[in-house]
């Protein structure tokens, strides 16, 4: 691990020191493969990283370019992820993605400025899925909102459409991306007539105690979970501990890896989590991925990682990207494309179910369209239970669309503000 | 009646979550106490030592993933699971060389050093530990199981019910940490009061200098007390890490222990226990009074000003010593 972290930062060092070549398709990747949270984002990275080395092994890149990915540090730290923007841009950077919803909003006025798309895959700001607005920011396929959406429709699904005089509570992260989903469940909970209850779990989330003797209390009749990192793997505990019904405890998509249910062991059965993207590696790109990397020694990691929920993230986000560059180059006409072209790519990006399969991933995420205006995607999403006894997830729905009649005014809301603060003139 | 019965709950559970920040203070307070060293590495330590006692019990191969990288193997663990008594006793070997090699490599060398300087070493021990624990047992989250019950009392919960009408939620882990702690103190106030060692090391605490004149080894006295926070940061490291897993987050339970220190005292075996429980305590009756009044999320901000309040007015902590300064 320590060798492959020094050879990843050594070949940083080196990138940083010499101009890439200039035929190379540069993709910044700020990971965090140490601190408190590499548990989560080590295998997110590998999962990226993987992708594109084997596009490069078995495709020579992408339209006959390499790709270059270039690796930058953040330990999940707001300013290092800022730092290591600054230190890459130059570098030809096609697109960032900053993993983190506190580098993204720090990153969305720096992009509009030096013009550089900013990809932010289910997390990041939720209004930045209006593209009129922000022309230069995409979070595709699903956001925040539409997490709590699909949430609360799995709840009436599970009810027969009535939970009016439920009472929910929402376990969140205490952060700006804990708080993200609050407005919308308040505006679902006076359509749908459930009670939401919001208990807050300040960083980083090792003691608990005080909220799940709360939720006891309350007689809560679900929990929902905007947590990450230890905080969620505390939280499975307590509830647990308290006997809460795991099947009634559904966590979004970053309270979802098998890092979170691993220490409550079995006891963490039942436990769901949404997903907007396949669980396992019953797909033909992992063939290619154990054929062209990892037999021949050049997969990242130790390959114990490939499979997981966030590896599998680290596949598909990759795997979007290198749409989006095919996207661009097709647009264009050139193979070599510029940051301005990747965004034309990523804002006319259509992924169908024949698109998935060509790239050996079918059924494993939902079709989108980008457009202008729509720069989030259709926003479905699944949700996937743990089997505490086979230690793997299943996925338990089929897609479920979010409300777009309580979401939609949302954004619109929202957006409208920042382009009122920064001066901005809708585009489409 | 309700309110009382569920402010009771709060209480209990309080205490037990302030035994466990205790715990983590305790290591503190022992090195501080020997030698004047605030160890900024103690979480870390808490870390380490979870870390290793689960690589020992899962039978992970040590340094694997660079074994793997150096040599072009594929080594995934010995095959085997190590009992668990002989995984606690290699840990706690693991932790007593580390206690020497501290010693070895870095407090010798700074003998006579400003405590800055001392405290600057342990900040990059701290960052050399979790490196190494990387790099020695992966950074994957494990589980950790030594057999300790976890979960919600029956007993406790069937008995509260019967004479109040509620049952109370106590977690058996708690109360297990709880009993562990109370036999850890007992041990270190009978080992600091009547053994030879025990003397020498108040001796150390009080005045290095004296010490020093009548014999006592200053080396020596460091390597046992940084032994002992070893041991301490193993307990400490097998509650946390079965209450969350074991994964570097875990480093992070030292932010629990500040507070704690500054209100007990950061020189006071007792002085830790008593401000872990009024913390713990504390903290969570205020979270459950008026935490939902002023949007919840309380503890960490509850524990850290009533910190603050006792530094204003009361600088050594509760129970530590007056600090004079003579010119």
């Amino acid at each position: 691990m320590k060798v492959r972290k020094l050879f990843i930062s050594l070949a940083t060092i080196l990138s940083l020191a010499a101009p890439p070549a200039l035929a190379d398709l540069v993709l910044p990747w700020l990971s965090y493969r140490t601190g408190p949270y590499s548990a989560g984002g080590i295998p997110t990275a590998d999962g990226f990283v993987d992708y594109f080395t084997l596009l490069n092994e078995r495709d020579g890149g992408i339209g006959g370019e390499l790709v270059k990915i270039i690796e930058c540090e953040t330990g999940y730290n707001t300013q290092k992820g800022v730092e290591c923007y600054e230190a890459t841009k130059g570098e030809g950077s096609l697109v960032y993605v900053p993993l983190s919803t506190g580098i993204t909003y720090q990153l969305i006025p720096k992009v509009s400025v030096d013009q550089i798309p900013l990809q932010t895959m289910g997390y990041g700001r939720t209004s930045a899925k209006d593209g009129s607005i922000f022309e230069w920011v995409f979070n595709f396929p699903a956001n925040y909102w539409d997490g709590a959406s699909v949430a609360i429709k799995h709840v009436l699904d599970e009810n027969g459409g009535d939970i009016s005089g439920k009472k929910i509570a929402l376990v969140y992260h205490n952060s700006a991306y804990g708080k993200e989903p609050i407005k919308t469940l308040e505006k679902l909970s006076e359509k749908h007539g459930y009670e939401l209850t919001l208990i807050p779990v300040d960083h980083p989330g090792l003691e608990q105690k005080s909220q799940w003797l709360e939720i006891r209390r309350g007689q809560m009749d679900y929990v929902l979970m905007w947590g990450w990192g230890i905080m969620n793997s505390v939280a499975i505990q307590e509830a647990a501990n308290i006997r809460f019904p795991m099947e009634n405890f559904i966590g979004i998509w970053w309270s979802g890896s098998e890092n979170d249910v691993i220490p409550a062991a079995e006891r963490a059965h039942n436990y769901k989590s949404l997903t907007f993207h396949g669980v396992g590696t019953d797909f033909p790109l992992y063939d290619d991925l154990k054929t062209y990397l990892h037999d021949k020694g050049i997969g990242s990691g130790d390959g114990t990682s490939i499979g997981t929920v966030l590896y599998n993230t680290g596949i598909y986000n990759a795997a979007i990207l290198a749409g989006a560059i095919r996207k661009a180059q097709e647009i264009h006409g050139v193979s070599d494309i510029t940051p301005a072209m990747m965004r034309d790519g990523l804002e006319n990006l259509v992924v169908t179910d024949e698109i998935m399969a060509s790239w050996g991933l079918p059924g494993f995420a939902p079709p989108f369209e980008v457009s202008c205006e729509n720069h989030g995607g259709d926003g479905l999403a699944m949700v996937k239970q743990w089997d505490a006894q086979a230690k793997e997830w299943n996925l338990i729905t089929e897609l479920i669309s979010s409300d777009k009649e309580v979401i939609n005014p949302l954004i619109m809301e929202d957006s409208t503000q920042y382009a009122a603060e920064n001066n901005i003139t809708p585009r489409c | 009646m309700q309110t009382l019965l569920f402010a009771l709950e709060v209480s209990i559970n309080g205490f037990m979550t302030g035994i466990l920040y205790a715990l983590v203070a305790l290591g503190f307070v022992l090195i501080f106490k020997a030698s004047g060293v605030f160890n900024y590495a103690q979480g870390v330590m808490v870390l380490f030592a979870a870390l290793t006692l689960v690589g020992l019990q899962q039978g992970i191969v040590p340094f694997e993933h660079l074994i793997n990288n150096l040599l072009g193997t594929s080594i995934h663990g010995f095959g085997w699971n190590m009992p668990t008594l002989l995984a606690l006793l290699l840990t706690l070997l693991s932790m007593l060389l580390l206690a020497w090699l501290v010693e070895r490599l870095i407090l010798k060398h700074l003998v006579n050093q400003n405590p800055v300087i001392l405290f600057m070493a342990t900040i990059g021990l701290a960052y050399f530990l979790e490196g190494f624990g990387d790099l020695m047992w992966g950074a994957d989250v494990k589980k950790l199981d030594i057999g300790i019950p976890v979960g919600i009392s029956d007993t406790v919960e069937q008995a509260t019910h019967e004479w109040f009408g509620y049952g109370f939620f106590i977690d058996r882990l708690d109360i297990t940490a709880s009993i562990v702690a109370a036999l850890l103190v007992i041990g270190l106030t009978i080992f600091s009061q009547f053994s030879k060692t025990g003397r020498a090391l108040r001796a150390v605490a009080d005045d290095h200098q004296a010490a020093l004149s009548v014999g006592i080894s200053l080396r020596r006295i460091w390597v046992i007390v940084w032994s002992i926070a070893g041991l301490v940061a193993l307990i400490a490291g097998i509650f946390w890490g079965t209450k969350s897993g074991v994964q570097f987050s875990l480093s992070l339970v030292a932010l629990k222990a500040l507070p704690v220190l500054m209100l007990g005292g950061l020189t006071s075996i007792p002085g830790a226990i008593v401000g872990g429980l009024l913390i713990g305590v504390g903290e969570k009756l205020f979270d459950f009074m008026i935490g939902s009044m002023i949007g919840g999320a309380t503890e960490n901000w509850f524990a850290y000003v009533v910190a603050l309040v006792f530094l204003l007015f009361r600088p050594q902590g509760l129970f530590g010593e007056k600090i004079i300064e003579r010119v």
